[in-house]
């Protein structure tokens, strides 16, 4: 049986930490799946999953060989339960209606292309690698979801007052992807890692720019933030995603791609 | 001297030139070599014959089924241990297809993506495509996706008629 400690070297706590937001976040788009309101958002939120699954593959193929114990990707993906898991909690927020599953890819993709941009110059090559290819990916992201943030904030009155529900639900998980600990300073001190709080105000700028188009309010700067989730400690919701996405392979576990 | 190449050479060459007549498996009018996916090939210290090959997106559903396809391929030509490599660096990018591919790519009704578009594409400030059927300017995106995750999809106004663009990346 496969164990995994709590306390993974810096380098594959931080691979694992991009591998699991990336995954559960592709997971959410999934499952979507036969039941997007029409078949080009169908077609966007399968391949933006897609997207962000192939990224999380490459991602845990990397923390496997960082943690040198020959375990595979499949063994970090389906083995680890909540607690293990070190996703923002931003990605494992429930789809809810169209208008938040938008509003959750943009805050993200908002952050994620900065991010990865910014990590095509890591000092680990193959971490670099993989920013390189997610930069490309995330900038359709972001454009995609940044229109459905206009054409829904600034559509009917209906499609204001989704959008704003879901910005409520939301706001309080972006702090998050902003946060550095000690783990991650030496990372960045080896220039491995980027200081993530360095990317705040390219995000706030694309979060001003979109929600003056889509008339919609900018929250307050300095209002309280959610935290946990890169250090295992997950809401509810979790638990029933992970339920669902690894019950094949516990109950069939020499299932093979 | 023998004015023979070194047996890897040959074997390099051989591989490649099997591996370059697999189709990719979403457009099949275009090969692995037209797209740019086939990277490299050489002879690997364990005498295996290795060919890299590089997925367009991180998600690629079609890289498991190249791999296959390659190993075949090789093993058809006579190469014996194929195997095959998944390479992420440098990054694939549009500017590696050809302009064979692009031209095949239009006959099979997916919209090319312009040469050297580079990063303007990644800031949306690609031009619009033509009408892969009829050649009009006169287009309209319908999404930034389309029906594989390299594509976007659009609409001709003056022929009427939707389309694939390949998307620069």
């Amino acid at each position: 049986m496969t164990t995994i400690t709590l306390a993974e070297p810096p380098r594959v706590l931080h691979a694992l930490r991009l591998a699991d937001t990336t995954l559960v976040l592709g997971h959410r788009l999934s499952e979507w799946t036969g039941q997007a309101p029409m078949l080009e958002e169908e077609l966007a939120l399968a391949n933006m999953g897609l997207d962000l699954i192939g990224q999380a593959r490459a991602l845990y193929t990397h923390a496997a060989a960082l943690d040198g114990q020959g375990r595979t990707e499949d063994d970090l993906a389906y083995f680890r339960d909540a607690p293990q898991y070190r996703n923002l909690l931003l990605a494992e927020q429930p789809n809810g209606d169209f208008a938040q599953t938008m509003l959750r890819q943009f805050l993200y993709a908002a952050f994620a292309l900065p991010f990865w941009n910014a990590m095509a110059a890591s000092a680990d090559a193959v971490l670099a690698a993989i920013a390189a290819k997610a930069e490309k990916e995330m900038a359709y992201h972001q454009r995609h979801s940044a229109a459905w943030v206009v054409r829904l904030g600034d559509g009917t009155a209906e499609s204001h007052a989704r959008l704003r529900a879901a910005l409520d639900a939301l706001w309080p998980f972006t702090g998050e992807m902003f946060e550095v600990d000690e783990a991650e300073r030496g990372l960045i001190a080896q220039g491995i890692a980027i200081d993530p709080a360095a990317l705040r105000p390219a995000w706030e700028a694309s979060i001003a720019r979109v929600f003056a188009e889509a008339t919609l309010p900018l929250p307050a700067a300095g209002r309280w933030m959610q935290s946990g989730g890169h250090h295992g400690r997950h809401g509810e919701h979790l638990g029933h995603l992970l339920a669902v996405m690894q019950s094949l392979p516990r109950a069939y576990p020499d299932a093979r791609w | 001297m023998s004015g023979l190449a070194p047996a890897g050479d040959t074997l390099r060459a051989a591989a490649l030139a099997a591996a370059a007549t697999v189709p990719d498996p979403e457009i099949p009018s275009l090969s692995i070599a037209d797209l740019g996916v086939l990277r490299d090939a050489r002879l690997a210290e364990d005498g295996a014959v290795e060919v890299d090959i590089t997925p367009t997106y991180s998600g690629c559903p079609a890289m498991a089924m190249i791999a296959f396809e390659v190993e075949a391929a090789l093993l058809r030509a006579g190469l014996p241990r194929p195997r095959v490599r998944t390479v992420l660096a440098p990054a694939w990018t549009t500017d590696w297809m050809t302009g064979e591919a692009r031209e095949k790519l239009r006959q099979a009704g997916i919209a090319p993506p312009p040469p050297g578009a580079g990063r303007a594409a990644l800031l949306g400030l690609a031009p619009d495509p033509a009408c892969p059927r009829c050649a009009s300017a006169d287009t309209e995106r319908l999404s930034e996706f389309g029906t594989t995750a390299c594509k976007s999809l659009w609409r001709c106004r003056a022929c009427r008629e939707p389309f694939d663009h390949f998307k620069c990346i």
